[in-house]
């Protein structure tokens, strides 16, 4: 082969697949370059660490987070990273970002120059913008306060290890992980605060908390008062308690009888971080899809406009196909539908909807079909909408045939499943049904609430899960769930189970 | 605009600290399969890491979720091949309803999680097993010595390093290369000015000749000024690098008994004993070989599964084993060369007679030659309680009686449980050898 000089063609970005934080900075204004003027796309500052793999084992079993509290699960986690990792079973993320502002993207030191360049559009620029601009996130996180939290909350809890010890520390954390999905407002949220206003009401709270569980002395005979006059109190506190509640983390953290102060403090900074991923976890298709599109839209742009060789694109294909990768139901590498593809899949759909609609695009999005400007639709879908209702809304009878979907229903007692709908005029409207109800985790993930506390009997809690489709939960993990409920409540505590009555 | 930064050289080790917590959480779990692994490893692996299976018990983390049977489900698969709705398809055997893996997803439905302990970390439990008390683990983690060697030069360093002749051959090579008017020249040409000056009417000629001396000396002095004799860019250091110290070879023979009365138990304490040698002897030496030999009434070398594992039994006669200790010595491992350590093992029992032998092999031959001979012998627990002075004990005991009182090197101690190991160890180890460096 014959000797081809290397020197940089006028354009190219950058030549090698070595990077170094010239190429870095030189790529990654030309990204943004085609994000800002082209897609139009509105992102937070970019702060993009380099780390290594070590790093990013930590990272990512500390829940992706830059700074967390001590726990022995997070440890747990990284030595099952660790493994698969050493074994080869599983390559390290080439990236993690932040939902915070700046918007933290950790790119991993292995990476070739080519795969940062996609990393940074990806996340730099697709997850970033969807941080910023999806109503979820802007409505349910403070992406400028979350680092500032994370850190007060690491501190908290360090200093309650020292004062309390680090064993009933890791009672109370032990017990909160274990609630930590049952820890959300799904449907109101409550008012923002500064920190400093956090900290002030967190002294009021521990007064009021105080207070709540005053009851517990009004039980001592001597007080004055008639029964009916205790009996309207106690109705008042039930009121007060706004019964049934949802997020169970908040009820014990407000009503407890026997939770001390630091240990409430400890149930909300665990709420806290599982609310700030409320969003994340109910709208993994159309981030992904997002961050996806956006990279793909970008490094084309640039390919074409020869500012990344041949090579660097095949490289970045390579890698852009592999994520994109949506086995067959009978692969033995199954394992549900990747979000990351049907969420690409569907956004490059509404592309092509917006610029060249066949008939039946006409007929199923009569809004958008033929419109042109695929721009401004996608910007309002990455706004608007969550996984259930972006593909109750989008998924296209042509991205179905695509995926040759199909939904079966699976009964118990019946030895067989059903096949309820596939890819065909028949089916695409149930097909898009039932995705969609996958997708919301409000369906999928068990209703439960806690309707009930007798206050002045035995102090039972009682909780009441609605099954849906006659689903139970799990015996062993509700059995051990609900010890630790109870080891929060300090009171015997009573789980129901109950059809959904519709 | 972006902000880049550069986090490699931050603190690796962010979750050790919740590691830490996460061992101490499944420690009773460790501490098993730690056993379990003395039990199936050689001795010369101990100290390797080492993948530990552990068992969700202690570190699941439930939460509610959907049970994987009942009830009824729908969803959406990829991958239609040949289904029409309305198609019914039989489960698929012991298939978690739906063939879909919904519970799945969180990880939990892990029956075990395996991970590999780190050398240190298997060897803190390895320790604390043999209930090690802080104090000694430094001494048996101990580094390797270093020694700094000489290793070229470097252009920094402490004055006290400096190598004055390649300093001064750099400072000559650069005032040649740079032309700095030698000492010499210099001086010539001041004479020849002083000279000139001298006479009291100068002709033309001279007065030219003066002026442009002056110059000149004006020129070479500059210069001379600016091209130093010796620059800083000149100074070379002697440059030590740290290295290991080379450390000689040692043997370490591992002598048992295994007649009948060396039961599962007692091979396992004396294996446990044999690892802490090696370990020890690994720290401190290059090099260590390990040489089995098991006797009953004649001794075999032999490999050491063998050694623990095999069945064979017979009458005892223990001084064959000191025999084939001899000879292979002094086939393969010559004590100019060699360390040469001995462990012996033994439930006591000798053949009658035979004691008495073996403490003339000792104290005429073997002594002279060996670092440390430590004879640990293997008791019963309840036995332990009965003769716990050093007078009374087995015949093989009560002989070597004589080898301890003539040589230091020599020492015996009784074991009943891990427990003993260590302490015994310790003592054998330390006990009048605390000033002399081992090897």
């Amino acid at each position: 082969m014959a000797k081809v000089t290397r020197k940089p063609k006028p354009g190219l970005l950058f030549e090698q697949v070595d990077w170094d934080f010239d190429r870095l900075r030189r790529t990654y204004d030309a990204i943004e370059e085609v994000a800002r003027k082209d897609l139009e796309i509105d992102v937070y500052p970019n702060q993009i660490e380099i780390i290594s793999s070590e790093q990013m084992l930590d990272a990512y079993s500390s829940i992706g987070m830059p700074l967390m509290y001590r726990h022995w699960s997070f440890g747990k986690h990284f030595l099952s990273h660790e493994r698969l990792y050493r074994k080869g079973a599983r390559g390290l993320a080439y990236e993690i970002v932040i939902n915070s502002d700046p918007c933290i993207s950790y790119c991993l030191e292995e990476n070739t120059m080519p795969l940062q360049a996609l990393v940074m559009a990806h996340a730099a620029f697709g997850h970033n913008h969807f941080f910023k601009s999806n109503h979820l996130f802007q409505q349910w996180t403070d992406a400028e306060g979350i680092l500032d939290y994370l850190e007060y909350a690491r501190r908290y809890i360090a200093g309650c290890e020292e004062l309390h010890g680090p064993g009933r520390v890791e009672a109370v954390l032990d017990a909160a992980h274990a609630l930590m999905p049952y820890g959300v407002f799904r449907h109101r949220r409550p008012r923002r605060l500064s920190l400093q206003e956090a900290e002030e009401q967190r002294r009021e709270r521990i007064a009021a908390a105080e207070q709540n569980v005053y009851y517990l002395w009004n039980t001592i005979p001597d007080i004055p008062g008639s029964k009916e006059e205790i009996d309207a109190a106690l109705q008042e506190r039930k009121r007060e308690m706004q019964l049934p509640e949802e997020n169970l983390l908040y009820f014990l953290e407000h009503y407890s009888p026997i939770l001390e102060s630091w240990q409430r403090e400890i149930l909300r900074i665990v709420r806290n971080v599982s609310q700030y991923f409320y969003p994340q976890k109910q709208t993994k298709v159309m981030n992904e899809g997002c961050a996806c599109f956006v990279h793909y839209y970008i490094l084309n742009k640039l390919y074409a406009e020869g500012r990344v060789s041949d090579g660097a694109m095949l490289e970045i294909l390579h890698n852009h196909t592999n994520v994109l990768t949506q086995p067959d139901f009978d692969d033995p590498r199954f394992s549900g539908i990747n979000p990351y593809a049907l969420g690409f899949a569907m956004m490059q759909d509404i592309r092509r909807i917006c610029e060249e609609p066949s008939e039946e695009d006409r007929e199923w999005f009569p809004d958008i079909a033929g419109k042109g400007d695929w721009r401004s639709v996608l910007k309002y879908a990455w706004a608007n909408y969550r996984d259930e209702s972006f593909l109750q809304q989008f998924l296209s009878p042509a991205v179905m045939r695509r995926f040759r979907m199909f939904a079966l229903t699976d009964e118990t007692g019946d030895s067989h499943l059903t096949v309820t709908g596939i890819h065909d005029t028949s089916g695409y409207r149930h097909l898009r049904d039932v995705l969609a109800r996958n997708h919301d985790i409000s369906n999928t993930d068990p209703d439960i609430q806690i309707v009930d506390a007798d206050l002045l009997g035995d102090r039972c809690l009682h909780m009441r899960v609605i099954k849906r489709d006659r689903v139970p939960l799990d015996a062993a993990s509700r059995d051990a769930t609900l010890k630790y409920v109870e080891r929060l409540w300090g009171y015997k505590v009573k789980l129901e189970e109950v059809e959904a009555t519709l | 605009m972006a902000h880049f930064v550069d986090r490699r050289l931050n603190p690796k080790d962010k979750s050790l600290s919740n590691r830490r917590r996460f061992l101490k959480r499944v420690r009773a779990q460790i501490r098993e399969a730690v056993d379990e692994a003395v039990r199936e490893r050689g001795i010369a692996d101990v100290g390797r890491g080492k993948s530990v299976s552990v068992p969700t018990g202690g570190v699941a983390e439930p939460t509610f979720r959907q049970a994987q049977e009942g009830g009824r489900r729908e969803r959406v698969f990829p991958g239609n091949k040949t289904f029409q709705t309305g198609d019914r398809i039989a489960k698929p055997r012991g298939g978690a309803g739906g063939g879909g893996r919904q519970g799945a997803q969180s990880g939990e439905g892990e029956d075990d999680f395996l991970f590999a302990l780190s050398r240190e970390e298997f060897l803190d439990f390895f320790f604390e097993d043999l209930e090690l008390p802080d104090l000694v683990k430094q001494s048996l983690k101990e580094i390797t010595r270093t020694h700094p060697r000489r290793s070229g030069y470097s252009i920094t360093g402490s004055p006290a390093n400096i190598n004055v002749a390649r300093t001064m051959r750099n400072a000559f090579g650069r005032r040649i290369g740079l032309r700095r008017p030698k000492d010499k020249e210099a001086q010539e040409l001041v004479n020849r000015i002083v000279q000139l000056e001298r006479v009291s009417s100068p002709t033309e000629e001279q007065k030219k000749e003066l002026a442009a001396l002056r110059v000149k000396c004006d020129e070479v002095t500059r210069r001379r000024k600016v091209i130093a004799y010796i620059d800083p860019l000149d100074v070379r250091y002697n440059y030590f690098q740290q290295q290991p110290e080379p450390n000689a070879n040692a043997v370490m023979f591992c002598l048992m008994d295994v007649s009948a009365s060396m039961g599962e138990r007692e091979k396992d304490l004396a294996k446990r004993f044999f690892m802490l040698l090696h370990l020890f002897l690994e720290r401190r030496y290059e090099k260590t070989d390990i040489v089995f030999i098991r006797h009953t009434h004649d001794a075999d070398e032999v490999d050491e599964e063998t050694f623990f594992y095999s069945p064979q039994t017979g009458g005892t006669v223990v001084s064959t084993a000191l025999v084939k200790m001899k000879e292979i010595i002094s086939e393969r491992y010559s004590p100019s060369e060699w360390n040469i350590y001995a462990a012996q093992a033994s439930d006591g029992e000798n053949f009658s007679g035979d004691s008495a032998k073996c403490a003339g092999l000792l104290s005429q031959e073997l002594m002279r030659i060996c670092q440390y001979f430590a004879y640990v012998e293997i008791v019963d627990e309840d036995e332990a309680q009965l003769i716990n002075s050093e007078a009374s004990g087995m015949e093989l005991w009560e002989s070597y009686r004589q080898v301890v009182d003539i040589w230091p090197n020599f020492a015996r101690k009784r074991v009943a449980r891990v427990s003993d190991i260590y302490p015994v160890f310790r003592e054998l180890f330390s006990r009048s050898r605390a000033g002399e460096p081992h090897g």
